[in-house]
């Protein structure tokens, strides 16, 4: 779906496994069947779809990262999380609600490029154990100063979509399912038609391709690294103002949960595939949805996180790849 | 022998100094001392996994989970002696630390960091499930409750075993099997280890230590078991806490120990910042400094300067 770089950009690896699209199509059939049959499987599935891109942008903006400098950024949901709580001040100020979604995008882009800088670069190029230590200092740092600045208590933001609900045949659909999946999609796009058609794009999928080769036909692979981090915490920002109507209240934990499935989501779809972390996003997300009514009363909400990450234990050992990745050969 | 003696000399020191020390202290404060050690010994079994063998985990705190379950409710259904419970704690993470590492064997790098952040989120999340058995959100409680001095002794004391342990599993040959591991896998396997036993050994060892501080964690706080305590974040402050100490040094752990236990007390008086969130702040940034300015953490520093000096 959403093509940045190909690692190994060889014709017959475009495509993931055909076993893989197999069930896919045939969970698809399920859905649609099951759908049809029983209006509340219907209105799960929906409301699952629209939790599943949430989860699946913020997977998404751990893709980015994890291509261009195959890092995982532990600190990328509460990145969002503030990002969320800048929003939060802007409408305060005064600004409308979509007045300060933007604005906050355009903060969310320079906070990310600047923590690269910062606090990445100089890492850069050690042990992951080092660079991923330093993520999860980043994670506590950020967690510190928001509870700082706006305390640990919840607050109340202005719904974008309202409570309005409209009607499918039987089935309702919140607006706010709908509008969630319509904004997710839209920045998904965009993100495509990015790395597809700028010529900035096309340097980063150079400089994340090869990095030596790029920098020899003088793609500045640094300074892209950069809007790479700028461009994942956009997408964080993004996932984090679609979380927040959704969970109703702001409070500094509110992209927890939404980061972890986020994790599983990226390893589902397989690490190295923007594609996968979406489809393994929506995965999670209806599975999740459908999971507590049908499971014969075993799952409850104390076993979704367990649950999700058995699933992702289950991946990472069946096919380490996730359902979308493919081998890389590595060099002893 | 002639070669270890200053070594010696130093644990002796340091003996002396922590046998004598709970005599100089409040009770407040002996029972933050012995947190000291309760973290010492976790951080201890991380190290052997991260430090020595290179395999990254961020699910300790869930090991300690384990363990600190043990002890409570041991005690809680059978009465059994507290300290008692510590060895079974150690038997029984180290057979689940074993049951980890078997499937770790095929992960490795960020995707082991991401399968043991995995384990940290879910495994404070079973006792709320089957509450029945566990006291659910409001955890279970050991039968009894003990003193801070108590709790002194026998956390350092136990921290010493650990230690000395420790020392014994790294200095000979599987200490060697496990560097081994960490600096090459090819390199090791081509030199006769056998990586599936020595993984899953440092995973089980690692894993018991851990096992072993949760239930001091546990008796430290009153007794209780409860899931949110050993949320995450136990598990990135122990990460932390053998970063910053240094990974791959066995002195540097008191000082991760130290920084971890002692930073929430210290920072209460943070200035600008102010008590209530100063700690993450400092926290935060410290670990993030350490990290660019200190590859090697706080312990790196000595054999650092050392170099340098002997360069000038």
């Amino acid at each position: 779906m959403v093509e940045l770089a190909r690692k190994l950009p060889l014709p017959q690896r475009r495509f993931p496994a055909s076993p893989v699209l197999l069930l896919l199509a045939a969970a698809c059939i399920f859905l649609t069947v099951e759908s049809l049959r029983s209006t509340i499987f219907a209105q799960l599935t929906v409301a699952g779809v629209a939790t599943g891109v949430v989860y699946g942008s913020l997977a998404l903006a751990l893709v980015l990262i994890y291509r261009a400098t195959e890092v995982i950024n532990f600190a990328q949901g509460e990145m969002a999380m503030a990002m969320v709580y800048v929003a939060y001040q802007l409408t305060l100020w005064g600004l409308a609600y979509w007045e300060a979604f933007f604005l906050t995008l355009a903060i969310a882009f320079v906070f990310g490029v600047v923590t690269q800088r910062v606090f990445i670069r100089p890492v850069q190029g050690r042990s992951v154990i080092a660079v991923v230590i330093v993520t999860v200092g980043l994670f506590i740092l950020i967690d510190g100063l928001v509870e700082w600045k706006w305390s640990a208590n919840q607050r109340f933001m202005q719904a974008p979509f309202g409570n309005k609900i409209y009607h499918l045949g039987n089935v309702p659909i919140a607006r706010q399912d709908l509008g969630t999946i319509v904004i997710t999609l839209i920045s998904v796009s965009a993100l495509w038609a990015f790395f597809r058609f700028t010529k900035l794009g096309l340097g980063m999928r150079a400089g994340a391709l090869r990095p030596a080769a790029a920098r020899l036909v003088g793609v500045r692979t640094n300074a892209l690294l950069a809007v790479g981090w700028g461009l994942a915490a956009v997408l964080g920002a993004v996932a984090g103002l679609m979380t927040e109507p959704a969970e109703y209240v702001l409070q500094p934990t509110l992209m927890q949960p939404v980061l972890l499935y986020a994790f599983a989501a990226a390893v589902l779809g397989g690490l190295e595939s923007p594609g996968g972390a979406l489809v393994g996003g929506i995965a999670l997300g209806i599975f999740l949805n459908l999971l507590p009514s049908h499971s014969w009363g075993f799952v409850t909400s104390a076993l979704e996180l367990p649950v999700a990450f058995a699933a992702l234990l289950v991946v990472l050992l069946i096919k380490p790849t996730g359902l979308f990745g493919h081998r890389t050969v590595r060099k002893v | 022998m002639r070669r270890n003696a200053p070594a010696l000399v130093a644990v002796a020191v340091a003996a002396l100094f922590f046998a004598l020390l709970p005599f100089g202290l409040s009770d407040y404060h002996r029972g933050l001392a012995a947190s000291v050690a309760v973290y010492l010994i976790a951080i201890l079994g991380l190290n052997v996994l991260t430090g020595y063998t290179g395999q990254i985990s961020i699910g300790h705190g869930a090991f300690m989970a384990i363990g600190g379950y043990t002890t409570a409710i041991m005690s809680h259904y059978h009465n059994t002696n507290l300290i008692l419970t510590l060895p079974l704690a150690f038997v029984i993470t180290f057979g689940c630390g074993v049951l980890v590492g078997l499937p770790a064997l095929r992960l490795s790098g960020v995707y082991l960091a991401l399968a043991t952040f995995a384990l940290a989120v879910s495994i404070p999340q079973l006792p709320l499930k089957f509450s029945k058995f566990t006291g659910g959100s409001a955890g279970i409680s050991a039968s009894k409750s003990v003193s801070n001095s108590w709790l002194y002794g026998v956390s350092w004391s136990t921290a010493a075993i650990a230690f000395l342990f420790t020392w014994l599993v790294l200095r000979g040959r599987t200490g060697r099997a496990f560097r081994a591991i960490r600096d090459s896998e090819v390199a090791a396997t081509s030199s006769g280890v056998t990586l599936a036993i020595y993984k899953t050994l440092a995973f089980g060892v690692s894993a018991a230590l851990a096992g072993v501080a949760g239930s001091l964690f546990v008796l430290a706080t009153n007794g209780f078991a409860q899931p949110n305590e050993f949320s995450v974040t136990l598990s990135l402050k122990i990460l932390v806490g053998a970063a910053v100490a240094g990974l791959g040094s066995l002195w540097g752990v008191l000082l991760g120990a130290a920084f971890i236990a002692l930073l929430p007390t210290l920072s209460a008086s943070a200035p600008v910042i102010g008590s209530a969130h100063g700690q993450d702040v400092v926290f935060g940034l410290f670990v993030i400094v350490v990290m660019i300015l200190l590859p090697t953490g706080v312990a790196g520093l000595i054999p650092r300067l050392r170099r340098l000096r002997a360069k000038a």
